[in-house]
């Protein structure tokens, strides 16, 4: 079983419809037992690092996801809560991938928030197996994953990031897989085969 | 660099997509669904849904397949028409809709802007805006399909919306819609001067050159268009083609 992390952090419906899609049998819960029996953890959303890593606490799922030792993904902002720290309300997060995530710096050439479809490279990791670097994502957001030593692939806006983390069974991508058409089914699908 | 985007954009009455025409892969062009399926496959980068029904039983139905979009199509996509209220634009996020496109509600209601925008995020908030350039060289905005003249000036009022928390600003000239005769890029370009939110480019286009031009000297960061697609002139695939051709720097 796969569980959806539901922390009020966003619709859940893309990444439901994303798992229905390839038939996938999951749940949506925020209860701790159901997500540490899962087989995969999904942990999406959409907004503000420091009110999801509030959600979080308010849950008491802090411990519990960091605990986990099964794949887990973070989509976006669920990506963003895995990391040291965010300048999104100057909040402490999860501290599993060793990254800062910081603001992008609008200009007359670079337009924040980073939206559309953008080439991701430097592919390290199964979870994009079978595609080629240069593919096409869909992006949504103002603040972004500095490289690391977790960086499995980057992405460029200005300034180059991590579009894909991975520490250990923890991935997280700070694109929307399941809205990046085939190429997004693909990721999820090698999520899932993990 | 985020690649210029291609929106197809999809007119729905009744629960029925409208204008589509022979596409000989397709059993049934009416149905939404699959029409958005067709198109994501294409290359679409994107897709617009526009209700134009005109009765509550048909604004019921497109609820339900905005449900259905969601449900079927790997793409993000845009709902709009018809959006008054936080109520709305909340029903149609549960519905599963990426973004909503707000347009003569806005100018009548400038602050739902801010209310949709801070309960949703911007990345939610399209505003559209159809403005007409008058005989004094102004431009201005309109509303219910053109009909109406407002005095609300376009700059000021885009300006305006990307600070209310618009994500996204749609613009259409009223002057070239429907006449095919390419977009007004100059104004296109003092758009992008004036906000730092995406541009979304609409109506008038003719040809491929058109839309490259809006792109690349009107400096939009979309093109959105309906009948080019709908009448089979052109495929998505082979316009992004085109315009790779043309060193536009698109996802193909």
């Amino acid at each position: 079983m796969i569980a959806i992390v539901d922390y009020k952090m966003g619709n859940l419906r893309s990444v439901e419809n994303a798992l229905k899609r390839l038939g996938a049998e999951f749940c949506v819960t925020s209860e701790e037992e159901v997500i540490r029996a899962a087989d995969r953890v999904l942990l999406p959303g959409v907004g503000n690092a420091a009110e999801a890593m509030e959600n979080l606490r308010k849950a008491n799922l802090v411990e519990v996801i960091r605990s986990l030792r099964r794949p887990v993904l973070g989509i976006c902002v669920g990506m963003q809560v895995m990391c040291r720290h965010s300048e999104e309300g100057d909040v402490e997060c999860l501290n599993i991938f060793d990254a800062r995530v910081r603001r992008f710096s609008p200009s007359a050439e670079l337009k924040v928030p980073h939206m559309g479809w953008n080439r991701i490279g430097n592919l390290e990791s199964k979870l994009f197996r079978g595609l080629d670097g240069g593919s096409y994502v869909y992006f949504v957001h103002s603040y972004y994953p500095e490289l690391c030593p977790d960086t499995i692939a980057t992405s460029q806006h200005g300034v180059m990031f991590s579009a894909a983390l991975k520490y250990e069974n923890f991935y997280g991508t700070q694109f929307h897989p399941e809205k990046s058409g085939d190429v997004g089914e693909r990721i999820i699908e090698n999520f899932l085969k993990l | 660099m985020v690649a210029k985007r291609i929106i197809p954009c999809l007119d729905v009455k009744e629960g029925r997509t409208v204008k589509g025409v022979n596409f000989v892969d397709l059993r049934d062009v009416g149905d939404a669904v699959e029409l958005g399926q067709y198109y994501a496959r294409a290359g679409a980068d994107e897709l617009v849904y526009l209700d134009i029904s005109a009765t509550r039983e048909g604004r019921n139905t497109f609820t339900k397949l905005v449900e259905r979009i969601a449900d079927g199509i790997n793409i993000p996509f845009t709902v709009g028409g018809g959006i008054s209220s936080l109520e709305d634009a909340a029903r149609l996020l549960d519905a599963g809709a990426d973004k909503i496109s707000i347009n003569s509600a806005a100018i009548a209601n400038p602050s739902l802007i801010d209310a949709i925008a801070s309960r949703y995020g911007s990345q939610f908030v399209v505003v559209a805006i159809d403005a007409r350039c008058g005989e004094d060289g102004i431009w201005r905005a309109t509303t219910h399909g053109g009909s109406r003249p407002t005095d609300k000036e376009l700059f000021a009022w885009a300006r305006e919306a990307e600070q209310r928390g618009a994500g996204e600003i749609l613009f259409t000239s009223m002057n070239h819609d429907g006449t095919r005769s390419g977009y007004p890029c100059e104004t296109f370009a003092r758009l992008a001067d004036v906000l730092s939110i995406p541009i979304i480019a609409s109506g008038g286009a003719g040809s491929v050159e058109d839309i490259a031009r809006v792109l690349r000297e009107g400096r939009a960061d979309a093109a959105l268009a309906a009948s080019i697609f709908h009448f089979g002139e052109i495929t998505v695939g082979d316009l992004k083609q085109e315009l790779k051709r043309l060193n536009i720097d698109v996802r193909c």
